[in-house]
């Protein structure tokens, strides 16, 4: 790859933008996402925030935050970035500011915003050509409102609106919707997937972006400890489970060309991952669910013997 | 150019944004609403103002932008109408708690269902409680100067929360009247640059629209508006006086149409106001001391200018082109509201309902109203009169057996 100052570690950058006594959850996935993120973007930016369980970063009169940000609406987090970028770079044209008051700007949500409620706002930002970050945190259920099912939530999670039944014992029948090849169809400059137990590939990715003039995008795997039901010293592990066992592939796409940045050489099982977490505890409790663990394991196998297949021709 | 052109109320609407220099137009189409943005494009791709207009994939999207590139320090200019209104409604409250003064033109229409494109004021009124400052038109010259009265109460430091300038859709959105259009010189004398309280900025970041999690919090804040929408009152008299020096037009909150020893006064707003005045004009001939008041503020309500009229007069008629269903007509409650604690209130206060979806209201109809205002026994106390004529009524029905509906 082309030059990095991310090598080890030992590179990541010691200035912190997110400040303790935030009020999240013990263990929050999201929350070590976005304090790594804006080591490496740098605190010259605004965060654009739609609902969501980062939102409660500030509530009035406090903030653990070193930089500006802008609470807009549930749906439409990428307006918000929209319309302080065209001021910024107006009031920059007129002569009104000048251009050392230039902002990066980061629309930074949940994936309720992202994959449901806002995805709209976000298709139009991006069609528009905006020069923005969009930071999704992927908790992969409204976990702010208690755990609910999302457009993100994977196949057979239970959630308190998928719970498992004798009538339904699968949890959630639906399949999470593929962000990533969502946003990708719009050809925006940069596309990345990160995760909080690979920061050098999350801070390279984000080097990388900072390069590109328009939509830059993240999808963040980030652990929920209240509503995956998993203990709250085991974020950064679970996160890593992810990634080996193929769940969450890291990966880029740079004006639509897709580069996986991790491709494991043995896929670990599935099940390793699943069992470290008390919502998929009714596909092992109280019987096994082999056909529906085989699924997942199997969507998983395709997806890579694809990504494998690629390679080889490349 | 000439000082006065004939222009539609939507292109007054934009020559008021480009006096104003506005920076910033997010933008979405809706009829009757879309030529004001087409303008406003068109003059930017000529050069002819320097502003920044783009088009969102909805009004929720474009209001979320008009607020947020508000607080970053740009002059916003917006417009919608209807169906748009409603569809970033959820907006319209945030824009005002985040202090956001832009100016948002809403172009009125009938709200579906049943879909329709004429006038009438469920949308705009819809918004009332929002915190946004409300000023309605008569006539495409004001649409010009109440934008540019709206920018200077809206941005004033004592109010600094957003206004909604209201325009009757077709009557005069597409209506081509004769309008003054101020010099560059005066608008710049009236309208001071816009200097937006703490914008974004790298050495001293700002949190905005934070989150309050108390009672306590939230209602300190709310008042905090209330009183400056309150103070708004005064702002706007302040302004309104600098605006007639420079140009020899008053506008005031309330406006007074042969009251001075007027018995039987009308109350209403909006563009059907005109064929009001012109019903009093009639009345006044035949002897009949009639009047009319014309509420131009909305918001803050000018509950006492209205008393102040309004006492001592025989009989009074609110004229409501819109419906609260299951109640009656929205402003007729909020003048009674006005008038209870006025001991000289006239003994008469009558709701009339009518223009509706833009139906038509004749001459003939407000003299109809003049009448019971006159002979108040006719008529419930308190039940709205609705105006819909039996000619009207056959129409629709003709129309339903045409069609051959059973």
């Amino acid at each position: 790859m082309s030059e990095t100052r991310y090598k080890t570690l030992r590179d990541v950058p010691a200035e912190e933008y997110l400040l303790p006594g935030s009020p999240e959850c013990a263990g929050c996935g999201a929350q070590l996402v976005l304090r790594i993120f804006l080591k490496a973007l740098g605190g010259d930016a605004v965060l654009v925030n739609a609902a969501g369980c980062l939102t409660l970063l500030n509530v009035y009169p406090y903030t653990p935050l070193k930089l500006n940000w802008m609470y807009t609406a549930f749906a439409s987090a990428p307006a918000g970035a929209q319309g302080i970028r065209d001021a910024l770079d107006i009031l920059i044209e007129k002569g009104k500011i000048t251009p050392k008051e230039d902002l990066k700007v980061v629309t930074f949500t949940g994936d309720g915003a992202a994959y449901d409620i806002g995805l709209h706002a976000a298709s139009g930002a991006i069609a528009r050509g905006l020069d923005f970050y969009y930071l999704v945190y992927d908790n992969e259920a409204y976990s702010n409102t208690g755990f609910q099912t999302s457009g993100a939530t994977p196949f057979a999670t239970s959630t308190k609106t998928s719970q498992p039944t004798t009538l339904n014992p699968i949890g959630h029948e639906g399949v999470k919707k593929d962000l990533f090849e969502i946003w990708r169809s719009h050809k925006p400059p940069y596309i990345a997937t990160i995760a909080p137990s690979h920061i050098v590939d999350m801070l390279r990715k984000i080097e990388r972006a900072l390069k590109y003039r328009g939509p830059k995008l993240f999808i963040a795997f980030s652990p929920c400890p209240p509503g995956w039901g998993s203990d709250t010293s085991e974020t950064v592990r679970i996160s890593k489970l992810a990634v080996e066992t193929g769940v969450w592939p890291l990966k880029e796409a740079i004006y639509g060309e897709v580069r996986h940045t991790f491709i494991p050489k043995v896929l670990k099982p599935v099940e390793e991952y699943l069992k470290t977490q008390e919502r998929y505890k009714h596909l092992f409790h109280p019987r096994r669910q082999e056909k529906v663990i085989k699924t997942i394991q199997e969507n998983i196998n395709q997806y890579w013997q694809k990504v494998r297949e690629k390679e080889k021709l490349e | 150019m000439r000082e006065v052109e004939m222009m539609t109320g939507n292109t007054a609407a934009a020559w008021a944004a480009r006096l104003a220099d506005v920076d910033y137009i997010p933008a979405f189409p809706i009829t009757p609403q879309t030529e004001i943005i087409e303008t406003l494009a068109k003059w930017i791709g000529e050069g002819l103002m320097k502003a920044k207009l783009v088009q969102f994939e909805s009004e929720h999207s474009m209001l979320t932008a008009a607020g947020t590139a508000s607080l970053a320090g740009a002059r916003v200019f917006t417009a919608s109408s209807s169906q748009g209104l409603l569809y970033g409604f959820e907006m319209l409250y945030s824009i005002s708690g985040w202090r956001a003064p832009l100016v948002l033109v809403n172009v009125s229409r009938g709200v579906a269902a049943p879909l329709t494109l004429e006038p009438d004021h469920n949308d705009v009124l819809s918004a009332r409680d929002s915190g946004f400052i409300q000023l309605h038109a008569e006539n495409c010259q004001d649409v010009l100067d109440l934008i540019l009265l709206a920018y200077r109460v809206s941005e004033d430091k004592r109010v600094r929360l957003p206004s909604i300038v209201n325009m009757d859709g077709f009557y005069l959105s597409f209506t081509r009247e004769p309008v003054r259009i101020p010099s560059k010189e005066i608008v710049g004398e009236f309208l001071p640059p816009y200097t937006p309280t703490l914008p974004f900025c790298p050495s001293r970041p700002v949190v905005k629209g934070a989150s309050v999690l108390s009672g306590s919090l939230y209602t300190y804040f709310k008042h905090n508006m209330h009183e400056s929408m309150i103070r708004a009152s005064e702002v706007i008299d302040e302004a309104s006086r600098h605006f007639e020096e420079l140009t020899g037009r008053p506008h005031k909150p309330v406006e007074g149409f042969y009251l001075d020893d007027a018995e039987y006064v009308l109350v209403m707003s909006n563009s059907f106001t005109t064929i009001g005045k012109k019903a009093v004009l009639r009345l006044r001939e035949k002897g009949v001391p009639a009047g009319l008041v014309k509420l131009v503020m909305l918001r803050p309500f000018p509950a006492a200018q209205l008393a102040r009229l309004l006492k001592n007069r025989r009989a009074v008629a609110v004229f409501d082109q819109n419906l609260s269903l299951g109640l009656g007509g929205i402003i007729y409650s909020e003048v009674a509201g006005a008038l209870y604690n006025e001991r000289k209130r006239p003994e008469t206060l009558i709701s009339v309902i009518g223009g509706l979806g833009g139906k038509y209201i004749t001459m003939e109809e407000f003299e109809y109203i003049f009448n019971l205002l006159q002979h108040p026994e006719k008529i419930e106390p308190g039940k709205p009169v609705f105006l819909f004529r039996k000619d009207e009524l056959r129409a629709v029905e003709n129309t339903i057996k045409l069609a051959g509906v059973v």
